[in-house]
């Protein structure tokens, strides 16, 4: 593969994935984090608990995590799109991407020692 | 009932059929001798409409100063003679008519020492302190209880108490003659046997009929909850024996001498194959969960940890392991084991296998968390007072070695044939572990500390960062965590530095939700006499079932720096709700909360501090920013060093 070839994927793959990321609505997303309970147990921010997963900042892509909440079988029940639409999950997709990225912890001074 | 002494009829009957005329009566001095010239049939017949002012004017008032009018020393003195050989030194109740007599010779006979009379607006209250200040103290107190309704108030905490084997002596005040006993409200506050509501989640329970008997059953129901697995214990204590003065019929009571029970220690053939099994297995795994009674079951655990160089992990129903120790690990290490030592699990099932609450029709699917031939040895002194109702025995699991026995009591013994057992090769293999070990700790600690840094600057504000705050203000006192209620994420026992045994007195037992805030306020109690520093992550909906603890806590001057986490909601239950929701391809009605209704605490959301500045105590709050909450922290503990209960009202995120 030439150059000029491997540019042109890298470019054409960050567009598509910039589409993704863009198909959601971050601020839509937040209020419906809460008002379909995902906070309950993940946090207003996705961090995650002891009753959920970390969300925010997560490295599954959007169709992973869509697919997850319509079949998960784990502690987590599955919600239909009845419950949570697919466009609903995009904007909640762009909402858990939207989160600062967590400090390291040595930056904190009451977590660094 | 009766005998005269010095010349005065004591038939408790007739005393208190004169005093209840006395009652009506514009002055008892007046009127009581003037009784005896009333014939029967033209007496008042007691009343059962509520009292008039005149009564109350005449029963709250001063007694007169005329002497001992019942002709004798009363029979709730010689109890608080018994009581005080027990140096139980609290008793922390709501007073009550059926035990009245008790009460008045406890704090006048008995000056109000040893026990002392701490005022409490619930039952349930009386119990909960109770159960935190046994876990500092390793002492049990007294709390008395008014007759069926108080019991039943008293209930959810005894079984608490019962689950989470603490022992707690509980005095239930009943009127047993129904022939004399004041009709109305206390005939509706006596029953032929109160006890039989608390028989299923209590060791022991009795009724006795006189003094002597009082002191016997006293005295042997003290024991019998100190004697490991401890629990609580009920005496049904009948108003009469306790008003009756003695009389010549009880010229020769005495007070039985209470000897301390030694623990029941596992059989030795039992030790030594548990210990065989130990030395041989290549990754031993020790889950402690009610295993150190006292600090020096913390010191055997470490020494069993190390000459095995096995994992701990610390279930937490008490500070077993400190966490800082580099053999401490979380649960998941248990996948890895060839062989288990279960020390005092409260659930054993539940430790080895995995449930998951997702099954077809919301059935639950179970799992195995472990290897297939993994050997269990369960010690576990539960195992010697299990009952048939209450469920608190857990599902059953079988394991290869079974020791009904104290675990605290049984590791000398068991690490003395480890010790025996071992050869040289196998101590060689065991010393290899240690950096690795070492390793996995360094390693867990620092995806802690990762974990909790995201969401820092959340608000509401992140568990991690509630609990992280807490302790930079709290970590130079000797500091004692007496109860984190509502899920905290365990961020406490996971970032903390516990390394002593009070600093953590582990949960309720019976998961009964509102333990938390009486359970510290009895834990900071007895960490005040002992000159400790007091704090607890207290959640909003515990809180709200018996806050009247607060001002028990204002009134006693017990300082307890309470941090709320108020996250507005029982969060446990919403997903409970959102789960039926989605098994049924529903969404959850939330009305305008912020979660399934019925479920949410909020609209209006209630104002703690004000709540707890309503009782006396020093508050603050809704605290929503976090970097409000280091400073106001800092003046809180400055208020409990001085002596007084101090709570923040701190807007939390869910867990």
């Amino acid at each position: 593969m030439t150059n000029f070839k491997i540019f042109a994927v890298t470019v054409a793959a960050t567009f598509i994935s910039l589409s993704a990321a863009q198909a959601g609505d971050a601020e839509k997303g937040k209020a419906t984090f809460i008002h379909k309970g995902c906070y309950e147990c993940h946090g207003f921010e996705g961090q995650g608990g002891s009753a959920g997963l970390r969300l925010s900042n997560t490295q599954l892509p959007e169709d992973g995590l869509i697919a997850f909440v319509r079949g998960t079988s784990g502690a987590m029940p599955p919600f239909s799109s009845k419950i949570i639409s697919d466009a609903e999950l995009s904007d909640i997709y762009a909402y858990l991407q939207s989160r600062p990225k967590p400090a390291d912890p040595k930056s904190i001074p009451l977590l660094a020692n | 009932m009766t005998g005269p002494v010095d010349g005065v009829p004591t038939n408790r009957r007739n005393f208190l059929r004169g005093a209840a005329l006395a009652g009506a009566a514009p002055a008892l001095a007046t009127i009581a001798p003037a009784q005896a010239a009333v014939p029967a049939a033209a007496r008042p017949l007691p009343s059962a409409l509520p009292p008039t002012a005149q009564r109350i004017a005449a029963e709250v008032g001063n007694p007169e100063a005329e002497g001992n009018r019942i002709g004798g020393k009363a029979g709730s003195d010689f109890m608080v003679d018994v009581i005080k050989t027990l140096d139980i030194k609290y008793t922390p109740s709501n007073c009550a008519s059926s035990f009245r007599g008790l009460h008045e010779s406890l704090i006048n006979y008995g000056e109000n020492k040893s026990p002392e009379y701490l005022s409490c607006t619930h039952e349930e209250s009386g119990v909960g302190m109770a159960h935190g200040y046994f876990k500092i103290t390793g002492k049990p107190l007294m709390t008395m209880v008014h007759g069926t309704v108080g019991l039943q108030h008293a209930t959810m905490g005894i079984y608490n108490a019962f689950c989470d084997r603490v022992p707690v002596i509980i005095i239930a005040g009943n009127d047993l003659d129904a022939a004399y006993r004041p009709p109305g409200v206390p005939t509706f506050h006596s029953a032929q046997d109160i006890n039989a509501i608390i028989r299923d989640y209590t060791k022991w329970d009795d009724t006795p009929v006189s003094p002597q008997a009082f002191a016997l059953t006293m005295v042997r129901g003290y024991k019998v909850a100190m004697t490991p697995p401890f629990g609580p214990v009920s005496i049904s204590l009948d108003a009469g024996i306790q008003q009756e003065p003695l009389s010549e019929h009880h010229k020769d009571l005495y007070i039985p001498k209470f000897t301390m029970p030694s623990p029941p220690a596992g059989e030795m053939g039992a030790v030594k194959e548990a210990a065989r099994l130990l030395v041989n297995a290549e990754n031993p795994v020790i889950i402690a969960d009610r295993s150190a009674r006292t600090a020096e079951g913390v010191g055997l655990l470490v020494q069993l940890a190390e000459l095995l160089q096995a994992p701990v992990v610390d279930q937490g129903n008490r500070m077993n392991f400190p966490n800082t120790h580099y053999l401490s690990r979380a649960p998941g290490v248990i996948s890895t084991a060839d062989v288990i030592l279960g020390l005092e699990l409260s659930d054993f099932w539940g430790t080895v296998n995995a449930y998951s609450d997702n099954g077809v029709n919301g059935i639950g699917e179970n799992g195995t968390k472990i290897k297939k031939n993994t050997k269990l040895i369960s010690i576990n002194a539960s195992e010697l007072i299990t009952k048939s109702n209450y469920q608190d025995f857990q599902r059953f699991q079988p394991v290869d070695i079974a020791m009904p026995a104290d675990a605290q009591a049984t590791l000398p013994a068991l690490i003395e044939a480890v010790k025996s057992a071992l050869t040289a090769d196998q101590k060689r293999a065991i010393e290899g572990r240690i950096e690795k070990a070492k390793k996995a700790h360094a390693d867990a600690r620092n995806r802690e500390l990762q974990t909790a840094a995201i969401a820092w600057d959340a608000s509401p504000i992140s568990t991690a960062r509630l609990c992280m705050e807490t302790w930079a203000a709290i970590k130079d006192q000797d500091w004692s965590l007496v109860a984190s209620e509502g899920n905290v994420s365990n961020w406490p026992n996971r970032l903390w530095k516990m390394e002593k045994h009070h600093h953590w007195i582990g949960r309720s037992g019976g998961y009964g939700v509102g333990y938390g805030a009486p359970a510290s306020v009895g834990a900071a109690l007895a960490n005040r006499d002992l000159g400790r520093f007091s704090v607890s992550i207290q959640s909003d909906g515990d809180l709200m079932f018996a806050p009247g603890v607060l001002w028990t806590a204002a009134r006693h001057k017990i300082p307890l720096l309470s941090v709320m986490h108020n996250n507005r909601a029982w969060h446990q239950e919403v997903m409970h709700v959102q789960r039926m929701a989605s098994f049924r391809d529903r969404a959850s009605n939330y009305g305008n909360d912020l979660g399934p209704i019925g479920t949410s605490i909020m609209n209006p959301d209630i104002e703690y501090h004000k709540l707890a500045e309503s009782m006396g105590w020093w508050a603050k709050g809704p605290i929503k920013d976090p970097a409000d909450l280091g400073p106001a922290l800092k003046e809180a503990v400055a208020v409990v060093k001085s002596g007084q209960p101090a709570l923040l009202n701190v807007w939390t995120q869910p867990r």
